[in-house]
């Protein structure tokens, strides 16, 4: 075998999307040197497919909104599971971190006295969400890509060397975490074209790996969405929490099959778009649930409206919370008013011009035209609910992004509180400025504290060298081999099918005991060819992650007896405020180094400080909480 | 539509060399040329290489050329083709082959290194940036690319002539610095010039195969490289720009 390649870092970031992009910022900026490692290319990320906007009270457009306002409406999003000091933080510096962003290029649309322009979104009280089109993920990232460029040639300039300080590893993935003495000490990887492993010796990793999104049949996520980031933390002795929680956005692609789950953005409601079923029905109208009574529009021309003047009527409820429009569209399916190919109809072309569509929602024409043969500017679109985000994730700390193991940190998707049970749309790209940044600075802190930093031992890059090398070895006791196509395709009809959007105990058992199955059925996978650039032998490394992720959401789901946000169960349909600060955190335990076991245990979630609590009216707490948990309401008291 | 059996031949090798492979395979209705690959590895080749990541055309990964053409695999229907008719699917050609359908396209990295970045007046504090929608118009067409890199593949400066490829930044970076060229806010002041003398857009003979196969429809070479040709050239023949060239550089 080959000397193995070895790098030494002040940090390292696993995953290159946004939040990773802007954690590597901060840590360079604070003078560290950084490696920043992607499964992809430079520039690729998952964050390109947001698509609606960046959540930020910047109030451009409305000058009403404030911070405490953005913090309320996300709070009321996540049906007060939320990490109340992760939606502070995020709600106080959003504005600060689009506005940096323009200081790196970006190029926001603009309103007519030429500040970044607002849109509405699901959810949001006011228009809050700067967008570029409907590609404000793409600009996000080519923004934080270009900056860190910019930071190369900087660096260039002043130490000769473009990578003096940062370097992108791209195309590589990180298979195991190194920990001595319980703290990080390095991760450990493989180039994809070569299988060449590497080892990065670092005290700090930040994890910024995204979601889980490709553990589902129909999804909007990419083959990247594995829940790297999820697993490798769980096996560092870090938990998870909300692992229940799954956003099923209202509006993928239904039609063709091959294209099903793509996602059709929010912005198309955000803009005026009105969902309506096969009876030419907008029945969202519908679908307002007691906790919302009050807030939304009761008729067609209220909503209507509100979209010409915010301030004058309620809101439409085709942008209620993506849960509640996700659970309404399974609903009208089911009851037999879905379109031919089993979704709703999203209308834009009877709601303006064909030239206002093509300008506001360019690439949504496009993909219709080019991927459907559907012009959007003159008929209806086909929508149903595709998998889209994990509000579940690592257990950080909310100001510095630390994991519980020592030298660990986390941000964007793959961390997990700040969007209770459920995230608003707009809120995930600015999560991973705000907490991107957070997790930098905390890494960077951490390095900076540190006297002694812990060395990879022998030992333990062998152990990873030998797990990463398994799946070429096959059975060894003469078992049939398994194709890593094959196991995925279960693995992803099961979570698809019986911890789906809608879910019930008996099926969430079967689900569990399938997964069972495939982690049996997973010591035997196979794959075939050599290690260059051998997509058969990623999918194998990557499976084993995926199966104790959804190990995770199945077991924390059918822990949870009530429904909220991204977890609807049919055999306790109703939201229980016994419920609302409880957290299920998943830690792994037991001797199998493949995938460890999961367990489930119910923690407190931390009281909401007193002056967080008045930002809201208690007729509207009195929805969520118990009584008990009021008794010290200033309102109560008074 | 019925399902049916497509022949695809598809370049199977590496840096050392390889073959054109057949193979029939199962198509269904709506399917893209993408989703025949990944059936192609689930089914019979399970370490054919191919890169792609969000098969919604966002992301720009999965540039191959199909039937010589280059084209995201994601955004090409299988429909375009005739059911008899044998689709071959072979890596870009401009950039080295690392395996099968993937090839090294680390050479647009370096490029984008040599473009200066963005360079805001030095006193504008974050916030009070201030730009109108028709000045940022222009940018944001720009901006629109997915570096999928097929307008660097099919431009025949570096395709045809791999000496080029040090002095010919192509058409995304040459673009890149119209793009900040036309910011309203860079002042940077010498982009056209920098074009011109360091990043080779005198090769270019606009011939527009890098629009044309852009799949995000930038007009490349109309709205960036033509407009920066003639800035460029303005500058260098104004008399008054010359004299002050001549007496205040550096």
């Amino acid at each position: 075998m080959s000397e193995l390649e070895r790098h030494e870092y002040d940090v390292v970031v696993i995953g290159a999307g946004g939040a990773g992009l802007r954690a590597v910022i901060e840590a360079r900026e604070r003078g560290l040197r950084v490696a920043v490692i992607t499964k992809s290319l430079f520039g690729k990320a998952h964050t390109v497919m947001a698509e609606g906007g960046c959540a930020a009270a910047m109030r451009n457009v409305n000058t009403k909104d404030s911070w405490q306002v953005h913090f309320g409406d996300t709070m009321r999003g996540g049906k007060f599971l939320n990490n109340w000091r992760m939606a502070e933080l995020h709600a106080q510096e959003a504005p600060d971190r689009v506005w940096e962003l323009e200081t790196y290029g970006a190029l926001f649309d603009r309103t007519k006295d030429g500040k970044i322009s607002q849109r509405n979104f699901g959810g949001h009280t006011y228009p809050r969400l700067a967008h570029v089109g409907d590609r404000t993920g793409l600009e996000i990232i080519r923004t934080l890509q270009q900056k860190i460029v910019s930071l190369q040639q900087e660096d260039k300039a002043e130490l000769g060397d473009y990578e003096a300080r940062i370097r992108v590893f791209h195309e590589v993935a990180v298979t195991e975490l190194i920990l001595e003495n319980g703290k990080v000490a390095g991760a450990f990887g493989y180039y994809r074209e070569t299988g060449e492993f590497v080892l990065f010796e670092a005290p700090a990793v930040v994890l910024a790996t995204g979601g889980i999104g490709k553990s589902y049949k129909v999804s909007s996520n990419s083959w990247e969405y594995t829940g790297d980031g999820h697993a490798l933390a769980l096996r560092a002795g870090s938990a998870l929490i909300n692992m229940e929680f799954i956003q099923f956005h209202p509006t993928g692609m239904v039609w063709p099959l091959s294209v099903k789950g793509i996602l059709v953005t929010e912005g198309v409601r955000g803009d005026g778009g009105v969902l309506k079923n096969s009876e030419g029905k907008r029945f969202m109208f519908d679908y307002i649930p007691d906790v919302f009574k009050g807030q939304y529009a009761e008729t067609e021309e209220e909503a209507d409206q509100w979209l010409k003047d915010n301030d004058s009527a309620r809101r439409t409820p085709d942008l209620l919370p993506r849960d509640e429009v996700a659970r309404a569209i399974n609903t009208e399916v089911k009851e037999g008013r879905g379109t031919p190919h089993g979704g709703v109809y999203l209308d834009i072309a009877s709601r303006m011009s064909s030239e206002e569509i093509k300008r506001r929602l360019p690439s949504m024409y496009h993909q219709f035209i080019e991927l459907a043969e559907v012009d959007i500017t003159t008929d209806e679109m086909e929508v149903g609910p595709t998998c889209h985000y994990v509000m579940g994730g690592i257990e950080v700390d909310p100001d510095s992004g630390a994991a519980a193991t020592p030298g660990l940190f986390a941000a964007g998707e793959c961390a997990g509180g700040m969007h209770g049970s459920n995230r608003l749309g707009g809120n995930s790209l600015s999560d991973l400025l705000v907490f991107g940044r957070r997790a930098g600075l905390g890494a960077a802190d951490y390095v900076r504290a540190m006297s002694d930093r812990p060395k990879v031992s022998d030992d333990s890059v062998e152990k990873a060298t030998a797990m990463a090398l398994a799946p070429f070895d096959g059975p060894g006791d003469g078992s049939a081999p398994e194709n890593p196509y094959t196991l995925q395709l279960d693995m992803q009809d099961t979570m698809n099918n019986l911890v789906g959007i809608i879910r019930k105990s008996d099926e969430m058992q079967e689900a569990l005991d399938k997964l069972q199955e495939l982690r049996r059925r997973y010591r035997n996978v196979k794959v075939e060819g050599d290690r260059k650039f051998n997509p058969g032998w990623h999918l194998a490394m990557d499976l084993r992650n995926m199966l104790l992720v959804s190990e995770s959401v199945a077991k924390s789901a059918i822990t949870r007896t009530e429904s909220r946000g991204g977890h609807t169960r049919d055999d306790y349909p109703q939201m229980d405020a016994q419920w609302r600060n409880a957290l299920l955190a998943c830690r792994v335990e037991g001797a199998d180094p493949v995938v460890p076991d999961v367990t489930v245990e119910k923690q407190r979630q931390v009281p909401m400080r007193p002056d967080l609590l008045e930002c809201f009216e208690l007729s509207e707490l009195e929805k969520y909480y118990t009584d008990d948990e009021l008794v010290e309401h200033p309102q109560r008291k008074g | 539509m019925a399902a049916y059996d497509a022949k695809m031949r598809v370049w199977r090798g590496d840096a050392s060399g390889g073959e054109l492979k057949d193979y029939t395979v199962e198509v269904n209705d709506g399917e893209v040329v993408l989703d025949i690959i990944h059936r192609l590895q689930q089914t019979q080749t399970g370490d054919l290489a191919v890169r792609w990541n969000c098969k919604a055309g966002k992301c720009g990964s999965c540039s191959a050329e199909i039937n010589g053409r280059p084209r995201l695999m994601c955004m090409t229907r299988m429909s375009t083709f005739g059911e008899d008719e044998v689709v071959t699917v072979t890596p870009m050609r401009t950039f080295p082959v690392m395996r099968d359908l993937v090839c090294d396209v680390s050479f647009n990295y370096e490029k984008a290194r040599e473009i200066p970045s963005f360079t805001p007046p030095k006193d504008l504090q974050p916030g009070e940036y201030r730009m109108a929608q028709e000045d940022v118009n222009r940018s944001q067409e720009f901006r629109k690319c997915i570096e999928c890199f097929l307008c660097q593949n099919v431009c025949h400066v570096n395709r045809d002539h791999e000496e080029n490829k040090e002095a010919f930044s192509g058409p995304r970076y040459l673009m890149r610095q119209a793009e900040l060229d036309m910011h309203p806010l860079d002042v940077h002041g010498r982009r056209a010039e920098q074009a011109q003398e360091e990043n080779g857009l005198g090769y270019c003979n606009i011939t527009k195969c890098c629009t044309e196969v852009c799949p995000e429809h930038i007009k490349i070479t109309d709205n960036a490289l033509i407009p920066m040709k003639e800035r460029a050239a303005d500058r260098k023949y104004d008399p008054i720009v010359w004299l002050g060239n001549k007496l205040f550089r550096r």
